[in-house]
């Protein structure tokens, strides 16, 4: 009986073990000790701590990696503020036999690729866009409007992409609240503020959590949008190492970047989980 | 006695059928007022009207006086202890206390204060730092109580808030409520299905039935006077026979089995039911009184529940079935299974009913 718990426990462990150990882990470890290397003047690699110095001497590349996480935790609370009436919506307004088709409604968008999507976007907003295309026919404007490659075109893309993943947690989060404890609370003289802020948000803490980092994560690593909706103006952090990889071909400094990211990343949701008082394997449970 | 609580004419429509259906009363302050009823009678949609979550469709609710339909639950001098609860799960017992007096800006102090002299009012002192979901059901009933008794409400109202509880402990709160009730002196309405629990606890109860009031009387009274035929059916155990009026003190049953009987609905013409209690019955009885129906019965089957042992007969004459009680006291401890006693049941002990 031992012997086949040990079999059972292999045959699942192994290939998530392989999975870790060789696509992630073995990977992280090369590009660690790369990070560390730099090349001397006569062509060889040499331990250093320049490719870190670099980053600090630098003002460009910690400026991008600053406004890359706050915006990034900008992006987070802006996708939490417009899918939570959605879901709130979803789980506790509408009759629940809507509730299956509207769920598919929320994830038919992504069954499209993340590329597609940005290229609709793209569509809409760009000078001979579908937008602009109406606002000047309607004559509102003279000359088409480049909404492109800002800031605010970068977020809402930022935002759009990142949806999904904070609302399929809040749904869950939600679905499992009974709505006596709304009405207990009215009950109990609290007003709808106070209902929204002592009784939903702590009672979805979990799923609010479990969907931020998510998302946050996603965001701090995404290249594909901040490029295509941001341009060269995005000052995305990713493409500071994609630049250090492929266009500097410095996979040293690239490496270190990378490194960085991954600090800060995890920095960030440390301190969101003391901040929320929540725990990280409670939350992705 | 002031009224508390006065309800006039008060109707509630969903889409396709009328929950509450022109229901009249008032509760006088400081009693225990229940409110009986099988289940989709109606008396959660009452109770929800009174604690403010639906809207009636016309008719008044009048609380101290004051009109309450169009204010908002959080506006109402009422609380309510919810079916499940509804303790906050995120809270702790202190904390789900104190959230109705934090909302009523009660200074700091003085929360503490309320909350402890509250918990020890319901034996949970000990309790105040423990999380909601470590506590037993009882004790989480009572934290619920508790938690709308803080506010001093004029009206404490309770929806089957027994249901989830086992048989022991529900006993156990029963008599445990009726004393909190007695001390605190708030007017309480209690909502349930459940006959114990209404006649055990309340000074008054209301039997509804299909949206409407049936009686409003003391326990006792309804017990021994049901004044239609539903609530004799379904208050207290009893026998219930088809029959027809045979004249102006008998029917006959369906099965042919005569009974002196009196009527209480008076314009029957000519099918009636009528109902016959178990404990009304009574086993070998003296012969040949005023006013007594006599008959031989077979003991088909004791069922023995302690003090509330019956046995189920049938009539010689016929197989149609007949509960009656059992006294435990011995005198009967030789009655067996197909044995043949005779038994008698008073005139006044039979009531009829319109069909």
């Amino acid at each position: 009986m031992k012997k086949h718990i040990t079999l059972a426990f292999l045959i699942f462990f192994i290939p998530v073990f392989l999975w870790l150990f060789l696509l992630i882990i073995l990977p992280q470890i090369d590009l660690f000790f790369m990070s560390l290397k730099v090349e001397n003047d006569v062509g060889d690699m040499v331990w250093s701590f320049n490719n870190y110095n670099e980053f600090f001497q630098e003002k460009i590349y910690w400026l991008t990696f600053l406004r890359t996480a706050l915006y990034s935790i900008l992006v987070t609370f802006l996708t939490f503020v417009v899918t939570f009436p959605i879901a709130f919506y979803i789980t506790k307004i509408i009759s629940p036999k809507y509730k299956g088709f509207l769920t598919i409604l929320l994830l038919m968008p992504f069954w499209v690729s993340e590329l597609v999507r940005v290229y609709g976007w793209m569509i809409l907003l760009r000078e001979s866009g579908v937008i602009n295309y109406y606002l000047m026919q309607f004559g509102l404007i003279d000359k088409p409007i480049q909404m492109l490659y800002n800031d605010v075109s970068m977020i809402m893309g930022l935002v759009y992409t990142s949806m999904l993943f904070m609302i399929v947690p809040l749904i869950s989060a939600l679905d499992g609240m009974d709505d006596s404890y709304i009405e207990a609370a009215l009950d109990l003289g609290a007003s709808k503020f106070v209902i929204f802020f002592k009784i939903i948000i702590p009672y979805a803490a979990p799923g609010i959590v479990s969907g931020s980092i998510v998302v946050f994560m996603l965001t701090l690593g995404n290249y594909l949008t901040p490029n295509l909706l941001g341009g060269k103006n995005s000052l995305w952090f990713t493409e500071q190492i994609y630049n250090q990889f492929i266009a500097s071909f410095n996979w040293n400094q690239g490496a270190a970047f990378g490194f960085l990211l991954l600090i800060l990343s995890s920095l960030i949701i440390w301190i969101g989980l003391k901040i929320s008082k929540q725990n990280l394997s409670k939350a992705l449970s | 006695m002031q009224n508390v609580l006065d309800i006039r004419n008060l109707k509630k429509k969903f889409e396709d059928h009328q929950a509450v259906n022109g229901v009249n009363f008032q509760v006088e302050e400081g009693k225990f007022f229940s409110i009986l009823g099988p289940s989709g009678c109606g008396k959660t949609t009452l109770l929800r009207m009174i604690a403010g979550f639906l809207e009636p469709s016309s008719g008044n609710i009048l609380i101290n006086n004051k009109e309450m339909v169009g204010i908002s639950p959080n506006k109402r001098p009422v609380n309510l202890v919810f079916q499940n609860l509804a303790l906050f799960p995120m809270m702790n017992v202190q904390e789900n206390v104190a959230f109705g007096l934090k909302r009523q800006n009660v200074d700091k102090k003085e929360i503490e204060k309320r909350v402890k002299s509250m918990l020890e009012r319901v034996h949970l002192e000990d309790y105040l730092n423990h999380n909601v979901q470590e506590l037993s059901g009882g004790q989480k009933q009572r934290v619920a109580i508790a938690r709308s008794l803080v506010l001093s409400p004029s009206i404490l109202l309770l929806d089957e808030p027994l249901g989830a509880l086992d048989l022991k402990l529900r006993e156990e709160m029963k008599i445990e409520l009726k004393k909190l009730q007695n001390e605190i002196g708030t007017t309480f309405i209690y909502i349930t299905h459940d006959q114990s629990e209404a006649l055990v606890m309340s000074d008054k109860v209301a039997v509804m039935n299909k949206g409407q009031l049936e009686q409003i009387d003391t326990p006792q009274n309804l017990y021994a006077n049901p004044k239609t035929s539903f609530v004799a059916g379904f208050v207290g155990e009893t026998n219930k026979f088809q029959a027809f009026k045979e004249n102006e003190e008998s029917v006959i049953t369906k099965e042919g089995i005569k009974f002196l009987s009196i009527f209480i609905d008076k314009d029957i013409k000519k099918d009636c039911t009528l109902f016959v209690r178990p404990e009304a019955i009574a086993l070998f009885p003296k012969d040949n009184e005023k006013d007594m129906n006599y008959f031989d019965l077979k003991v088909k089957t004791i069922l023995f529940d302690g003090s509330n042992t019956k046995i189920l007969a049938t009539f010689l004459e016929n197989n149609h079935e007949i509960m009656v009680s059992l006294p435990q006291n011995r005198e009967f401890a030789h009655i067996q299974k197909n044995d043949v006693v005779k038994a008698g049941v008073h005139i006044e002990d039979c009531k009829c009913y319109k069909a």
